[in-house]
């Protein structure tokens, strides 16, 4: 058993399949941030039920968590066996004639979404909790929709959220059509789902871009 | 045509190695990047000096022995040929050209611009071939029937020349299209069935025993392969791989 954890090959599965379930719980996220152009009263009970479902806060929550940790921990791992398979570098290495930009800089895209995901937790994710399981505060079912659209009148904070989307873009550009590879899938079959995937890479980063500069030029 | 090239020089495996300015007159363009070499080469032992060591056999393009690092991509610029099918009509008078041998710790330098790429063909003794009894009662291979489909794609993915482009391509020196190659090409024949599960796991063990890196999709390795081996095998590997592993 420990041979096959040790393989390149469940490695790569497992990253491919956390960034799929990641991939799976960002649609989630929009399809709830989306509510808020259109209704406040829609966003409020979306958020309230997240926010206060036993199964969502006590079960889906700490699988997305762990999630989200095993996918950066093993990105990282991977990152450094791949950077320790050629100890001498290239003097010169024309990395831009075979491969895209995306697919050479995994890690940095990534880690610029890492720290945006450090900017996220601290606006909304700590002050939740603290709210609900430190203060025990009373439950206002009508609370989430000012306390998000109250976050981005800052333009400071407009900007990072654009910006970090932007990279999310660039990231899942080759992540995510990239898992479906990883996992087996590719033959002449599956050029659409390819398709899907690089379409889903920039409409749902786009989608959360123009929900921040609604937002912001809204109140 | 004058050049300045730019040429890994190291004396053995413990050296450290480095680069070394050699210009070049009279170069011709329908020379092969090969017999530009010869040509640096002869003038150097003229005058005394110790040749470059490379690679090369066939020099046709199927034997995969010839390899370099050409301006930091494996073979060259051009695609879908190997160094000895490169020719020098692919470059322009003046130019500089780096020359470097493929670098991965799994290929180690031997001497100048030749690595030693056994590490292939310990991967390929971990599981690359069938297992027949040839006393004389063999079954004719063509006697099987064979989707057309699978006979097409096994053929394409024996045609793998091992050169190591691949590796020397992807920027984390996966083995991955090479091995996938060869797990394919048996996978996909019923003579290869038989043995197709001990095989893959096999060949993934030995890969990763050898130190290449991990695959992340670039895709760089089939675009810098010589015989344009598809990533598509490497999904077959993976397929192949968890199979194997899952349900033995």
């Amino acid at each position: 058993m420990g041979g096959i954890i040790q393989s390149s090959i469940v490695r790569k599965v497992a990253m491919a399949l956390s960034g799929l379930f990641l991939v799976f719980f960002l649609l989630q996220h929009f399809s709830i941030n989306l509510a808020s152009v259109f209704s406040e009263d829609a966003f409020n009970a979306a958020s309230h039920f997240m926010g206060t479902n036993p199964v969502v806060q006590f079960i889906l929550q700490p699988i997305l968590i762990f999630g989200v940790v095993f996918h950066f921990v093993m990105g990282f791992v991977l990152e450094a066996r791949n950077r320790g398979a050629r100890l001498v570098k290239y003097a010169q290495y024309n990395g831009a004639a075979n491969a895209s930009w995306m697919s050479r800089n995994m890690i940095f895209s990534g880690l610029a979404v890492l720290a945006f995901l450090g900017l996220h937790f601290y606006d909304f994710w700590i002050p939740e909790m603290v709210h609900k399981y430190v203060k025990f505060a009373p439950e206002d079912a009508t609370r989430y929709y000012a306390e998000t659209v109250e976050k981005f009148h800052s333009p400071v904070r407009t900007i990072l959220y654009v910006i970090s989307f932007v990279f999310l873009a660039l990231h899942l550009l080759h992540g995510f059509a990239s898992s479906f590879q990883s996992v087996g899938v590719n033959n002449k079959y599956s050029t659409n789902i390819q398709k899907f995937a690089k379409a889903f890479a920039v409409v749902i980063p786009v989608g959360f871009i123009f929900i921040a500069l609604f937002h912001h030029f809204n109140h | 045509m004058k050049l300045l090239l730019k040429i890994w020089r190291q004396k053995d495996a413990s050296d450290k190695g480095q680069m070394v300015d050699y210009p070049i007159d009279g170069v011709e363009e329908d020379m092969s990047f090969l017999e530009m070499l010869d040509v640096l080469n002869e003038s150097l032992i003229n005058k005394g000096e110790e040749p470059v060591v490379f690679d090369h056999d066939c020099r046709e393009g199927i034997c995969g022995m010839c390899s370099l690092q050409i301006n930091g991509e494996p073979h060259g610029p051009d695609r879908k040929v190997t160094t000895c099918q490169l020719h020098m009509r692919m470059f322009n008078d003046g130019d500089t050209i780096t020359i470097e041998p493929f670098r991965a710790n799994a290929f180690p330098v031997v001497k100048d611009l030749m690595v030693d790429r056994s590490a292939f063909d310990r991967i390929q003794h971990a599981g690359g071939y069938i297992s027949v009894n040839t006393s004389g009662n063999t079954i004719d291979a063509n006697a099987i029937p064979v989707n057309k489909d699978n006979a097409d794609d096994a053929f394409n993915a024996a045609t793998c020349i091992g050169c190591g482009a691949c590796v020397a391509a992807c920027k984390n020196a996966s083995a991955m299209l090479f091995t996938s190659a060869k797990v394919s090409q048996y996978a996909l024949l019923p003579q290869g069935k038989v043995e197709a599960v001990d095989r893959v796991k096999a060949m993934v063990a030995q890969m990763d025993a050898e130190g290449f890196g991990n695959c992340t999709n670039t895709g760089a390795c089939e675009i810098e392969c010589p015989k344009g081996i598809s990533l598509e095998n490497i999904a077959r590997m993976n397929r192949e791989y968890l199979s194997a592993s899952v349900l033995g």
